[in-house]
């Protein structure tokens, strides 16, 4: 690379005084090796188990090569999006209607159910360690099982349809909900209950007009959030028959129906948006443009 | 000690007493207006969602029944009764399962990595405050935002049929989610950094790149990597599902389970799976407040 003509003097000064920076900064300049030795050892290893992943997962050449050729063949196959006729895309309407529709159920049935759960998690309200240990553990079980899992096990129980996919979502919200809220709610302010514990409230006025106060706009906020999260779950539950827009993904993409695919994406991405854009201005109208995540 | 209010007369206190019932009965009304809407959405949903509180209840027992079949053993001595009364029995599959599971764990590891590279690169591109050009800085974050937005099971889905079956598509999902993901993390990282250095640098004639490798790399690089721990810990539990459509991993066996109503085996995978969860949960979360604490030491 030719350096230009005229160089910056900033540039120059500080190449006259290299020597001189070199002195005043050796750190940055020579590393010490126990710091080089630990940072080779970290990449190597980050390195080492990609590659051993790789073998033992089958990544060959060949295969891939093939496959992002096929791949090229589906996205061409895929333009432009369509649904062939009318009553098709009315169909998948319908089932997107019952995506958004299983969505809203299940955020905000599991936030209703979490409201109390919530408090009982919190360490303020309920300081007994045995309690809150059990509860925690409890509440993490739940969570840790994925909403697909839950969308097959109550698929077996209430039959296939959106039903089972409310029921899927509730159960893995109901989880996420009762340990946000409770961080929320160990995290309120305590003054406001002191204060009225100390003009003698009680420890439900003390919840009721102390920390709930604090802590709804918090919730509301959260659970707008994860509204739209849920709106992309309920796409894909349907997958294992568990009702919503995700039945007709699967379906389309087993037959080689590229075209339907694409409009089913496409239809799914501008739902999620639109979504998207409502919970982010409710979220801002409830707690502040400025305090939103 | 004691100190009197001092009382305002009695026109002045009604007109501000006026003025706040009036205040709090407005919020009230636009508390019930709220909460009608809300109702009404509800009962909206219900019916599309085909609701039917009745079935619920009458098939409840069905749920608890479940759950308590899925820890009773078919077979062995103990059959019949709860799972740890024959542990050896209830995980038969044992090491075909950690073979699973260890699939399933690379899976996500690999993916994160793939994800994260490319994630890294573009979170320079689409930083509001580093992007080369706000063209593409724009086109960068579109790009982005649609990766994130498709559900990686839907790649899965269209790998599996591109890829064939097994644990490559599944990474390739995962890998493609996670770009999008971590991208916006990292760019949302980067644009809150100390723009001083990059001036520093930009200062004394060095080129876009030299800028990011000296000047942001190094502000940024711990909260990157605390960020895809973190989404290494999502991705595990993405990849334990991936099976389900065929994309590798344990997933496979634990849908083959429930769907042949293999009940003990069911709830074995189902052990195991949380129980790694909470494992990597732990170990990430350790690793991030050990990087954490780096940065805030230097």
């Amino acid at each position: 690379m030719t350096l230009p003509a005229t160089e910056h003097p900033l540039r120059l000064a500080a190449r006259a005084d290299r020597d001189g920076l070199m002195q005043r900064h050796p750190a940055i300049f020579h590393p010490s090796p126990a710091r080089r030795i630990r940072a080779g050892l970290v990449i190597a290893l980050l390195v080492g188990l990609f590659g051993y992943g790789l073998v033992v997962l089958e990544f060959d050449g060949a295969r891939l090569v093939s496959g992002i050729g096929k791949l090229g063949q589906f996205l061409w196959f895929m333009l432009p999006p369509s649904t062939d006729t009318w009553a098709k895309f009315f169909v998948y309407l319908h089932a997107l209607a019952e995506t958004v529709a299983i969505a809203f159920l299940g955020t905000f049935t599991a936030a209703i159910l979490a409201l109390p759960v919530g408090f009982l998690v919190a360490k303020n309200i309920v300081p007994n360690v045995v309690i809150h240990f059990l509860s925690r553990r409890i509440v993490d079980t739940i969570r840790g099982v994925d909403e697909l899992i839950w969308a097959l096990i109550w698929v077996s129980v209430v039959g296939l349809g959106p039903f089972a996919g409310v029921l899927a979502l509730i159960c893995s919200n109901f989880g996420l909900f009762s340990k946000l809220f409770s961080e929320a709610i160990e995290a309120a302010d305590r003054k406001a209950s002191e204060g009225i514990a100390s003009s003698g409230g009680g420890k439900l006025h003390g919840i009721r007009f102390g920390i709930l106060p604090q802590v709804l706009p918090i919730f509301g906020s959260q659970v707008l959030y994860f509204f739209e999260s849920n709106t992309r779950s309920a796409t894909i539950i349907g997958i294992v028959g568990a009702g919503g827009i995700g039945l007709h993904l699967a379906e389309q993409i087993r037959v080689l129906e590229y075209q339907h695919v694409s409009a089913l994406i496409l239809m799914i991405l501008v739902t999620v948006g639109i979504i998207d854009q409502v919970s982010t201005r409710l979220r801002f109208a409830l707690i502040g443009e400025r305090a939103a995540p | 000690m004691s100190t009197a209010v001092p009382r305002l007369p009695d026109h002045q206190l009604s007109a501000l007493a006026g003025a706040y019932a009036e205040a709090v009965a407005a919020k009230r009304r636009q508390l019930y207006i709220g909460l009608g809407l809300f109702v009404l959405a509800y009962i909206v949903a219900g019916i599309v969602a085909e609701v039917r509180p009745t079935t619920f209840f009458t098939n409840l027992w069905r749920f608890t029944d479940y759950i308590g079949r899925i820890f009773t053993l078919e077979q062995g001595a103990a059959a019949g009764r709860f799972v740890l009364f024959d542990v050896v029995e209830w995980m038969w599959g044992f090491d075909k399962w950690m073979k699973l599971l260890w699939e399933t764990l690379l899976i996500a590891y690999v993916g994160t990595l793939i994800g994260a590279i490319g994630g890294f690169a573009f979170s320079f591109l689409s930083a509001r405050n580093l992007t080369p050009n706000s063209t593409i800085g724009f086109l960068a974050k579109r790009w982005l935002e649609f990766f994130r937005t498709v559900p990686e099971i839907v790649f899965a889905l269209i790998f599996v049929v591109a890829f064939g079956l097994g644990p490559v598509p599944g990474v390739l999902a995962i890998a493609l989610h996670t770009f999008g993901a971590l991208g916006k993390q990292f760019a949302e990282v980067a644009e809150n950094i100390d723009m001083k250095p990059v001036d520093g640098l930009t200062a004394t004639g060095a080129t876009w790149s030299e800028c990011m490798r000296f000047a942001v790399v190094p502000q940024v690089l711990s909260n990157y990597a605390s960020y895809a721990l973190l989404r290494f810990e999502v991705n595990v539990r993405g990849a334990a599902v991936m099976g389900f459509v065929g994309a590798g991993g344990i997933g496979q066996d634990l849908v083959e389970a429930i769907r042949k109503f293999y009940y003990s085996d069911v709830s074995a995978i189902l052990v195991l799976i949380i129980a790694t969860v909470m494992v990597i949960d732990l170990a990430t979360e350790r690793l991030r407040h050990h990087l954490i604490g780096l940065d805030q030491r230097s």
